[in-house]
């Protein structure tokens, strides 16, 4: 089992321009390793950063996209698993950090938190399907993972956080939101 | 009875042809359709839409999937239109809530009303479920413009581009089942 800062850490010496979508416990921790323009924080809508990454992904085909998804909430988006097979990106990369719990929503338990994600990726039609649970193992990999030609699943298995600050205002600001389309726009 | 004759003459001469909500899609810059398929649209908008080089089909699972996803392409500077049916607007309203609304962005919705009476104003609809879809739309203040005859079409290109211009969503509703021909 690691922890998802640590997962989160590794993967940030090795992101460049690459757009990050992320959701709730993942966009707190994300959001801590410091500030950038092309972060893109998922909020409101649960279970939508897949969706809002898939939009980014085909918009943008010369740029990686990378998500990082939360297990609850990539539950109540399944289909996007399928949409994302059939649209076959070939910039996107989606991780999902599987803590087994509905972390921002007091940890209560996932209905089954034995589901198989990435199961469920690759029989939706994900090119790479990766499953992590050591972060030797990660730190090792991440580079490759983030490299290869999507669409990409990598499910990480992680501890349930430190207590996080939910501070949703902040991290959607109309300023962050104006600094991301003002990075895309400069192709 | 003869006024009665010629209304329904009348009545029978009103039709919505898909080729012309098709054409002004196309010439409201939009790019990308994202689409659960709706039997009110099926025929006369979302085949030939899949049939058209001109414009990219994205066909998703469940219809709030398309808010998130016009939400990336629209950072992006990319138009993209969402064809669903009611009940699949009814889903997503959190979705619209949040993103669209919240967010201001400019979300396009085009919205199949399964089962409406196109002699009646949707609001006078005998379909609970039509009934409430314009008051939805006035309660979340998101315009909506209502498209049962060709003469609505016009509607369609200046409603996009207000929502654009805005950077607000807009709900473009289907009254009628449109022509395939």
């Amino acid at each position: 089992m690691m922890k998802r800062e640590d997962c989160f850490k590794a993967l940030a010496r090795h992101v460049t321009d690459e757009v990050v979508v992320a959701t709730y416990s993942s966009a707190v921790e994300w959001n801590d390793l410091g500030p950038r323009a092309p972060n893109y924080f998922s909020m409101g809508a649960m279970g939508l950063a897949s969706s809002h990454a898939l939009g980014l992904a085909l918009a943008n085909p010369k740029r990686r996209i990378i998500v990082l998804d939360g297990d609850g909430s990539l539950l109540m988006n399944l289909g996007s698993l399928v949409t994302i097979g059939a649209q076959a990106p070939k910039n996107l990369v989606h991780f999902v950090s599987n803590n087994e719990c509905y972390e921002a929503n007091g940890s209560h338990p996932l209905p089954n938190p034995k589901v198989d994600f990435s199961g469920l990726a690759r029989s939706a039609g994900y090119a790479h399907v990766f499953e992590f649970n050591d972060l030797a193992s990660f730190e090792q990999q991440v580079a490759h993972v983030i490299g290869l030609e999507g669409p990409v699943f990598a499910t990480l298995h992680v501890e349930r956080s430190r207590p996080l600050t939910y501070d949703y205002p902040t991290l959607y600001s109309p300023e962050k939101r104006r600094a991301l389309k003002a990075e895309l726009r400069k192709g | 009875m003869e006024a009665q004759t010629a209304a329904k003459a009348n009545e029978a001469k009103v039709e919505l042809h898909g080729a012309n909500i098709i054409a002004a899609i196309k010439a409201s810059g939009v790019e990308f359709v994202l689409s659960v398929p709706d039997i009110v649209t099926s025929a006369g908008l979302l085949r030939p839409i899949a049939n058209d080089p001109t414009l990219r089909l994205v066909r998703v699972c469940k219809e709030d999937e398309c808010i998130g996803i016009a939400s990336g392409m629209h950072y992006s500077d990319k138009r993209a239109l969402i064809l669903i049916q009611y009940t699949g607007f009814l889903d997503s309203l959190n979705a619209i809530r949040a993103v669209a609304v919240e967010y201001k962005q400019p979300i396009c919705m085009m919205v199949g009303l399964l089962g409406h009476e196109p002699e009646r104003l949707p609001t006078e609809s005998g379909r609970y479920g039509v009934r409430i879809i314009e008051p939805i739309c006035d309660a979340m203040g998101i315009p909506h413009h209502l498209i049962s005859q060709d003469s609505d079409v016009a509607k369609i290109k200046p409603a996009i581009d207000k929502a654009y211009a805005d950077s607000f969503p807009v709900a473009l509703l289907i009254g009628r089942r449109p022509l395939a021909q």
